[in-house]
């Protein structure tokens, strides 16, 4: 008998599984994939926002050397359907049809007009340069409002209107009419890029008819259903695979037109074809994220209670729904109330189109928007009232003793401690010298102002309870699957549904699975992304995969274990009932000595001679998982930032970030995930945004003009955390991967406004480049001047 | 054109266009698809080799301007056991899609050259060109200053 036992698994700060083949270069990203007789696809796209297609003449693209085939959108109209969206907010929803190549007119600039197949990637470029498409430019629509307005042109036959979708809790008159303070704000969520370090690829192909994707995606189980609705493919002939995946953040959660035209194009020609995408390619057709006006009111009273919150959203479509396009601004429409408690809250966000890249989620999917105008007004009020920011929402925000607590929002979040994560931070950050020395910098008049952001947020992850998914008129489900194949040497195979592309699933997932089997980590294989092999899955965003496909795990090993009892006792010659649970193995109960090991319970299983009557061969188990309710992280996170108002710099001081993300199964995957996601947020503050010049088209659509922040930009983070179990789930967890981002991006704007408000600066429109901040510094001086000349 | 060049210790000789891209030559001619490409403006570092021991973003040379030259990918970094920079990226959890890693690895390796015994500060500046989406850069400078075994390592 063994009588090794298997240490606590979850909490050890494993180093990753994924590594080895990472930091060796023996990766398997989708355009390292060569098949024989394989073709290179390019596209050509629409340099307008918005045009009639007149004519396209492909005779000299057919005719360059190397070139196999060139399709316009008229030569793939009949077969090519529609990209799928598959959240239709409202019943009045528009939803225009959305050619994945366009056939007579384009709505964006980046839109794809025709497509080459060539024997290489230099025949494929240079054919797309011989192709002609002649355009009757039409009027580019750019603006939400003026979209909206009367007289407008149309993008759409239906209009540029989506739809609105409204909530309404309690009674937000009452709560407004004689309100002692109502503050009201415009905020502007600037359109961002995703920029996934790899960008997009994909391969296709064909045997017989039978397809092979393989596709960088974050979303292999979704696209194959997908794939199979828009073509009419039947399912079980399309495999997709999802291979070393470079990233995601939301932007390879998406059924692309580039997908279904590899698809389509490979059953055309009979043979293989393979599309990489450029980054300035990229910039222009991956969908991008965020992009709204908020408009936000909040009544109070006279001590700062909350009263009401109030807010119209106008969210940015794009030119075409994607595939979760109108669900991400709802996303947002839980989290505005955030952690605080209010009498009545109303919402209403009308989805607009127009003549640019369509937009969709992007880490954190309106989340990250709502945190930012709550944060930001909730530093406002405090302004206006005279008190400490940090005070302000300690008057307003859930009590730890007051869990589980039902928000105005209509969640229930189950679990927090919003004191103990604050005054972690609070003390990490030195928050009482940060404020005498910003006091005495204002005091002196001093040309470099110091500021401190706050940031109490907290998040819906864990997507999600499939009934509320339902409700909220999502066409899927929220669950998640695994499987587990225990081998007869006792070596183990997890199957897992969720989809990871850079999170680290096979070592936590290796992690879990050893605590629950009680066997060695290195001894357990995480499989995932090919949907032959992993047959069902709902795939991996909004910070879902270890709340929902980590509990799925457990369920399956539960059912192992039980499984391996049975064959236990029948090898022991006792009763099931008998038999005690510890560290991997089966014993007698009293009697120690007496037990089993999972893995010699495995092979005889595998053996099968001597089974129980009735007992099948095998302790392979699965599991689908579909949770109750969402998962609420949260956290405090404080930054503290120097302006110079001379020239509008603003360099960050120092960073906190004390996280409370429940029970972590590996610190080092945690606090990684915290870290980028920090630097992302920063990067919507400071550095990014997808501009467009006046004729619609994008001007960001290169790495040189899209400002990724880089080592050099950032300040080092001082990260933390506190840990309040989730009672939704059995491992504690609430999930990791978007929390940075929601948190930091406000904790920053804040931190900058804070620095100016002596100047009666109130708001910087992000991202707050020196640039911005001089001007609204030069700005207040120039209205102050004015209002002193008067 | 013919091009003689040296990858990861194996002479190729072959006949290429004089526009072909080190990185695609190296891609799909040489077979080392441990490069990957994350750009098209030599902004992001993504493809990072070494030519002749010195780092060069291989989107922006040539393949005939490496004729005679030799290169090293990340494929080709590690000698019998993993070098220090890609122990210490493993150690220090300093990738997390690894897509940016080759490339990181590569530069950071030539900083160490430039300047073996870097501080924070100067681990910051010289990746500078190299861009990552995932980390926040926080562990790849530790891991850089680990590898470089400098006394200061900060959390």
């Amino acid at each position: 008998m063994t009588t090794e036992t298997v240490a606590n698994e979850v909490g050890k700060a494993r180093r990753r599984k994924e590594d080895a083949r990472l930091i060796t270069g023996q990766t398997n990203w989708t355009d390292n994939i060569t098949l024989p007789g394989m073709g290179y696809v390019a596209f050509a796209r629409s340099p307008h926002a918005h045009a009639r297609i007149t004519s396209v003449d492909l005779s000299e693209a057919k005719a360059a050397p190397g070139v196999l085939a060139v399709f316009s959108g008229a030569d793939v109209a009949a077969e090519q359907g529609g990209l799928p969206c598959a959240w239709p907010v409202t019943p009045d929803i528009v939803m225009p049809n959305h050619p994945p190549m366009a056939v007579d007119t384009v709505r964006y600039a980046g839109e794809i007009v025709a497509a080459v197949v060539a024997r290489d990637r230099y025949a494929a470029a240079d054919a797309v340069a011989l192709i002609d498409v002649s355009y009757e430019p039409l009027e580019p629509v750019l603006d939400m409002e003026a979209a909206l307005a009367e007289g407008s042109v149309k993008i759409h036959d239906a209009g540029n209107k989506s739809f609105t979708w409204p909530f309404a809790n309690g009674d937000i008159d009452a709560a407004f009419r004689d309100a002692p303070i109502v503050l009201e704000r415009t905020y502007r969520q600037q359109r961002l890029i995703p920029c996934a370090m790899e960008p997009r690829a994909v391969v296709c192909a064909p045997v017989g008819d039978e397809y092979t994707m393989w596709s960088s995606t974050q979303i292999p189980h979704v696209l194959r259903v997908m794939l199979a609705l828009v073509t009419g493919i039947p399912e079980h002939n399309i495999r997709v695979i999802a291979p070393d995946v470079g990233g995601g953040f939301g932007s390879k959660l998406q059924v692309t037109a580039e997908e279904v035209l590899a698809l389509l194009l490979a059953r055309r020609l009979g043979r293989p074809v393979k599309w990489t995408e450029s980054r300035s390619e990229g910039n222009v057709a991956v969908h991008h994220g965020r992009d709204q006006i908020q408009r936000i009111r909040i009544a109070a009273d006279a001590d700062g209670r909350l009263r009401g919150l109030d807010v119209d959203l106008l969210a940015d479509m794009g030119a075409y729904l994607m595939l979760v396009t109108p669900g991400v601004p709802l996303l947002g429409a839980f989290m505005f109330n955030a952690i605080y408690k209010m009498d009545a809250y109303r919402f209403a966000c009308t989805g607009v189109f127009t003549t640019k890249t369509p937009t969709d989620a992007y880490r954190g999917a309106g989340r990250p928007e709502a945190t930012y105008a709550i944060e930001h007004i909730m530093d406002d009020l405090a302004a206006h009232l005279g008190v400490d920011p940090l005070e302000l929402r300690m008057r307003n925000w859930i009590k730890h003793e007051e869990f589980p607590f039902t928000t105005i929002a209509g969640l229930t979040y189950d679990s927090g401690n919003y004191e103990a994560a604050t005054e972690k931070a609070r003390s990490l950050f030195h928050y009482d010298a940060l404020r005498s020395e910003q006091a005495e910098r204002a005091a002196a008049g001093a040309t470099v102002r110091l500021g401190i952001g706050i940031s109490t947020f907290t998040e819906m992850c864990g997507l999600a309870p499939s009934r509320i998914l339902g409700s909220l008129a999502y066409a899927a489900g929220g669950w998640e699957h695994a499987s587990i194949r225990m081998l007869p040497t006792g070596k183990v195979e997890v199957v897992t549904g969720s989809s990871a592309h850079g999170q680290g699933h096979e070592t936590a997932w290796s992690q879990i699975v050893a605590d629950e089997l009680g066997v060695p980590f290195e001894d357990i294989k995480v499989l995932h992304g090919d949907t032959q092999v992993s047959h069902r899955g709902m795939d991996t965003y909004g910070s879902r995969s270890l709340v929902v496909g980590g509990t799925a795990l457990v369920v399956a090993c539960g059912k192992v274990r039980e499984k391996a009892r049975i064959i236990a006792a029948g090898m022991l010659e006792v009763a099931p009932e008998d038999l005690e649970w510890d560290a991997g193995r089966w014993s007698v109960r009293g009697d120690p000595d007496q037990g089993k090991a999972i893995g010699e319970i495995a092979f005889a299983a595998f053996a099968a001679h001597a089974l129980p009557d009735g007992v099948e061969p095998s302790l392979d188990s699965d599991a689908t998982y579909d949770p109750d309710n969402f998962s609420f992280p949260h956290g405090t996170h404080l930054c503290s930032v120097e302006v110079d108002t001379e020239t509008g710099a603003v360099k960050i001081r120092s960073y906190v970030a004390v996280d409370d993300v429940g029970v972590v199964v590996n610190p080092l995957i945690v606090e990684g995930q915290v870290h980028g996601g920090i630097a992302q947020g920063i990067a919507q503050a400071l550095y990014e945004e997808a501009a467009y010049d006046s004729s619609g088209n994008l001007v960001t659509a290169t790495l040189a003009d899209y400002l990724l922040p880089s080592a050099a930009d950032l300040p080092t983070f001082t990260t933390e955390r506190t840990t309040t179990p989730s009672t939704g789930n059995p491992l504690g967890v609430k999930g990791v991967g978007e929390a940075g981002t929601i948190a930091s991006t406000p904790a920053v704007v804040n931190a900058i406004i804070d620095a100016l408000r002596p100047f009666g600066i109130e708001d910087i429109p992000m991202p707050c480049t020196p640039e911005r901040v001089w001007r609204a510094i030069e700005a207040a001086r120039s209205a102050r001047a004015e209002g002193a000349a008067q | 054109m013919k091009v003689s060049v040296t990858v990861d210790g194996v002479r190729y000789e072959d006949d290429v266009e004089p526009r072909l891209l080190l990185v695609h030559y190296l891609r799909d001619q040489a077979g080392r698809t441990g490069t990957p490409i994350g750009c098209d403006t030599t902004n992001c570092g993504a493809c990072t080799v070494l030519m002749n021991g010195m780092s060069v973003k291989s989107c922006s040379v040539l393949a005939v301007q490496a004729d005679g030259a030799e290169i090293t990918t990340i494929q080709g970094l590690a000698n019998g056991e993993l070098h220090p920079l890609q122990r210490a990226f493993h150690e220090e959890h300093a990738l997390q899609c690894g897509y940016c890693t080759p490339g990181m690895i590569m530069a950071a390796a030539d900083l160490l050259r430039d300047n073996p015994h870097p501080n924070e500060h100067e681990v910051r500046e010289g990746l500078e060109g190299n861009l990552c989406r995932c980390t926040g850069y926080q562990n790849i400078v530790r891991a850089v200053l680990k590898a470089a075994g400098s006394a200061e390592v900060t959390t």
